[in-house]
């Protein structure tokens, strides 16, 4: 069977290592020159009750070309335990009790294969995910055109284990690797690569590689000696990967964030500070630079999100790239400070990993509804650029951006990513520093010495920067407003109106340098779709499905300059997001007289193409 | 240097006969008396009276928001280790809106230069008591009087494992311009409580012991290695009074006792430490100003700054092009 492309979806016990057995499978198909796109989907709880619909954590993958998204719905199903078939089959862990298999909920598609651990369907397994009867296939209403694959995968790991003299504890922990083998050799996967990840994996307990391999390759061998009787599937590869070949690499959001500061940090000449404090699912941003001291970073993890995004202004004012990194909860508290760098005009870059809301809402799980917090969260008229990534591997470009920005035009910057984003991985073509864009710190002019005051901007509107440690610019910077040609405390009113507008414009004239929007997709259709950030990928899936155009914006605030006359051209432009409507409340508020259609989701989870679609030919 | 050179062109707004005027003025001659120029010197407040302290001062300075100047200073210094950095902060500011900054600065001992001005109340806002108000209290916000337990600088200090404790008055410029010196020297988080008295809303705030008929029976000033004499002729002395029980308190006795204990303010045990900085006034025990603690441990700063050193010195990748090609390609 040759297809386009598949979707491989990985389900079992969140302590079955469902992760990493996806996270090493898009890896070994991304070495292929398969185009790659991954969706992790685990509980908050680091271990809940095992064996409990509560505790099912998986990884879902989509490979071949074309690919925009994880895909919706899975080819197919590796299902360790009973609760992970449970919920894959029905579609989510709180389908009501009697619920039957439904394309529409469902994860899994009508013709989709299911390797399951015929080993997890004990009484007791099936009890615990809270089924009623005795054979879960006829329970979950599975129809004939999906195909059950049953695998006695626990028994054949201890049956491959049963001589490395492991604990029985850490033999069952192996399984994964047996059902990796498995995929591997039903998706006609480089298992030397395989063999070669594991190595890197552990590195640090080099006694777990023999047997890892054994049960990894014993998994492969199953497959080719019993010949499953399901037929392998062959990918056709990409032949525009060939040209990068070499180049590329797959990377999660945030780690490519992380690396995007790196970057810029280097090309501009500065040190990195990292001010953070530990909130699902940004943590791994910090995570990455903590240990990147190598690269010269400077991480604080301090006591709380305010002294996070606090030292970083200090490290701000004293001359660094400086940086915090948070989801929403942490951006609710950050607003004072980040009002703070927007008055003192400090360049800061602030991160928000979005996740589900509000309050502690849904940790792990994605939205898009920090959209007008990021906007307008925080006390006055106090306007920040905002910045939003689209793809894991693009959290790079748009970190890069975000400090390039802030650098040059003394601004506080937000980026929005998300958990989709943060924790999914994707292809990266790896740049060289020279590559990118140059960045041009704002600096003072030399004639200013022993004359520069905190109020004293370029052309651009954009205020000089001195700091601590430079002879002859010593000054006061504060969060009060200040006189707009001296520089100190001022409460007059026409300097505060004057101000007002100094702060708005600059941030304003950012459009002047900043790519035009670019419709993808049908252009010559009379319907848009608009989205903005991490569903890029849906749009352009569900554009191409139903043949209209799609643009997707990266720059929130400011908009690019052709957004009245790009949206104009349509007649039909539906704003798709996942939150009741933020972005085309901004669009509304920056066109008046525009109307719009509106796709909204805030389930928790990415759109999915088929709900766009549907959306869009009602 | 001059301790003019350390004043900024603006006019001083504090109000007339406050005790921020005296700290100003002897954090500029402890600034003069230190000699490092202006230019490597960030001074890093919050909000409140004291915080508008960086606006008179000619060096760098900031005046963030309430509560973060800790937060904030801690970027400072942490990312430059080579500038000395002030904070002035309030007990509003440090102990109510900015006190987990305060402990944890403190805990993770950051070189800084911190000043504490208590005044007992709430100035800025016009007089509501604060976390240092004494209990009975009557301010705007407790009419009838406060029913709150006030905190005691010096113990959050302690309990955050400090490593540095001054106390001053703001009518004795000598011992400030002392203590703010010491904490100057001092590597690691120095804390000095600058006793302030508010003459619009708690004016006499520390009458007790800055009426200056009693000052020398209800102060005493701690050297480190002298003998802890106080009095108008040094005729009284601390010593320890063993006869109460297990825990020993500090008691009075004349000058020449043999008891009398010799200050050691680099003793790394906080206890005696914390039973000075705890007498009050009452019962005639004298309240202690001067060097407390001055205990030397590695400073956050200098740790941080370290360890990047370090990992660099043997990393094999250092650059963004060299750390991309650890990268598993494809």
């Amino acid at each position: 069977m040759e297809r386009q492309n598949i979707v491989v979806r990985f389900c079992g016990d969140s302590g079955d290592g469902m992760q990493l057995t996806g996270n090493m499978f898009a890896s070994l198909s991304a070495i292929l020159g398969d185009e790659i796109s991954t969706l992790p989907d685990f509980p908050a709880e680091i271990r809940a009750p095992q064996g409990t619909l509560s505790g099912v954590s998986g990884f879902q993958v989509n490979l071949g070309q074309g690919v925009h998204t994880p895909g919706d719905k899975a080819d197919v199903l590796v299902a360790m335990n009973a609760a992970a078939l449970k919920v894959c089959v029905l579609g989510s862990a709180f389908a009501v009790p009697g619920a039957r298999y439904d394309a529409g909920v469902s994860m899994l598609k009508r013709d989709a294969v299911i390797i399951v651990d015929m080993d997890a369907l004990s009484e007791k397994d099936l009890e615990k995910a809270l089924y009623k009867t005795d054979n879960p296939f006829t329970e979950l209403g599975l129809p004939e055109t999906i195909q059950v694959v049953p695998v006695r995968l626990t028994q054949m790991t201890k049956e491959s284990l049963s001589e490395s003299g492991m604990d029985m504890k850490a033999i069952l922990k192996s399984r994964n690797m047996f059902a990796l083998g498995l995929v591997c050799w039903l998706f006609d996967r480089p298992i030397d690569k395989a063999v070669h990840f594991l190595e890197g994996k552990f590195k640090k307990k080099p006694q777990l590689i023999a047997p890892n391999v054994k049960v990894l390759t014993d998994g492969y061998h199953y497959g080719q000696n019993l010949a499953l009787t399901v037929n392998r599937i062959r990918l056709t590869t990409c032949q525009e990967a060939e040209s990068a070949k070499g180049h590329m690499t797959s990377i999660a959001g945030n780690k490519a964030t992380a690396w995007g500061l790196i970057a810029a940090a280097e090309n501009a000449g500065k040190r990195l500070f990292l001010g953070s404090y530990p909130i699902t699912p940004a943590t791994d941003i910090m995570h990455e630079l903590a240990a990147r001291k190598d690269m010269g970073v400077m991480v604080v993890q301090a006591e709380d999100e305010i002294a996070g995004v606090c030292t970083a202004i200090g490290a701000s004012f004293a001359g660094d790239l400086a940086c915090t990194s948070t989801s929403g909860p942490g951006l609710s508290l950050k607003g004072e400070a980040i009002g703070l760098a927007v008055m003192a005009e400090l360049p800061l870059v602030v991160i928000d990993v979005q996740r589900g809301g509000p309050s502690t809402g849904l940790p792990t799980k994605t939205e898009q509804t920090d959209l007008l917090q990021a906007m307008y969260g925080r006390n006055g008229e106090c306007p920040a650029v905002v910045l939003a990534a689209s793809t894991p591997a693009d959290c790079f470009h748009y970190a890069y951006e975000a400090c390039r920005l802030a650098l040059e035009h003394m601004t506080p910057v937000l980026l929005l990513s998300d958990t989709y984003l943060a924790n999914g991985t994707s292809l990266w073509r790896i740049p060289t520093l020279a590559e990118l864009p140059a960045i041009h710190p704002q600096g003072v002019p030399s004639e200013m010495k022993g004359h520069y005051n905190p109020a004293l901007r370029d052309e651009r509107g954009v205020r000089y920067w001195a700091y601590p440690g430079m002879e002859g610019y010593e000054h006061r910077n504060m969060g009060l407003e200040r006189d707009s040609e001296r520089g100190t405390i001022s409460t007059n009113p026409e300097n505060h109106q004057l101000m007002v507008q100094a702060r708005q414009s600059k941030i304003a004239r950012i459009a002047d340098e900043l790519p035009l929007l670019h419709v993808e997709g049908n252009e010559h259709s009379d319907t848009l779709l608009v989205g903005w950030g991490s569903t890029r990928g849906h749009l352009l899936a569900a554009a191409d499905e139903v043949g209209c155009a799609a643009v997707c914006f990266n720059y929130i605030n400011p908009l690019p300059r052709n957004t009245a006359e790009v949206l104009g051209r349509y007649k039909r432009v539906i704003v798709c997001e996942l939150n009741s409507g933020q972005f085309a409340a901004v669009l509304r508020a920056h066109i008046p007289g525009l109307k719009l259609e509106q796709v909204n989701a805030v389930s928790g989870q990415p759109f999915q193409v088929e709900h766009i679609v549907e959306q869009l030919i009602r | 240097m001059e301790a003019q050179q350390y004043k900024s062109d603006q006019y001083v707004r504090f109000c007339p006969g406050c005790g921020d005027h005296a700290i100003l003025m002897a954090l500029t001659k402890a600034m003069a008396s230190l000699g490092i120029p202006t230019h490597q010197t960030a001074v890093i407040s919050g909000i409140g009276c004291s915080s508008r302290m960086p606006h008179y001062l000619a060096t760098y300075g900031f005046n963030t928001i309430h509560g973060r100047g800790g937060a904030i200073a801690t970027g400072v210094k942490t990312s430059h280790p080579e500038l000395t950095v002030w904070q002035m902060s309030g007990d509003g500011d440090c102990l109510a809106i900015g006190g987990n900054h305060f402990i944890h600065e403190i805990r993770r001992n950051v070189n800084l230069n911190i000043c504490l001005f208590n005044n007992r109340i709430y100035g800025l806002t016009k007089g509501q008591y604060s976390p240092t108000s004494p209990k009975g209290f009557v301010s705007k916000s407790s009419p009838y009087g406060t029913v709150e337990r006030p905190f005691i600088p010096a113990e959050l200090v302690l309990g955050a494992r400090g490593t540095f404790f001054a106390r001053t008055l703001d009518v004795d410029m000598p011992t400030s311009v002392d203590c703010m010196v010491a904490a100057a020297k001092h590597k690691g988080a120095a804390v000095v409580e600058c006793l302030v008295n508010c003459v619009i809303f708690n004016n006499g705030a520390h009458s007790l012991i800055a009426d200056r008929e009693t000052r020398a029976d209800r102060t005493i000033i701690l050297r480190h290695g002298e003998k802890m004499l106080f009095g108008k002729d040094k005729e009284k002395g601390l010593a320890l009074d063993y006869s109460s029980g297990v825990i020993p308190r500090l008691t009075v006795v004349a000058a020449d006792d043999e008891r009398v204990l010799v200050h050691n303010a680099r003793e790394k045990d906080p206890t005696l430490h914390r039973m000075l900085a705890l007498m009050d006034g009452e019962a005639g025990l004298p309240v202690a100003l001067g060097v407390i603690r001055a205990v030397e441990e590695e400073t956050y700063d200098e740790a941080v700054n370290r360890q990047i050193e370090e990992v660099r010195s043997q990393a094999k990748a250092k650059t963004f092009d060299e750390l991309t090609q650890t990268l598993e390609r494809f």
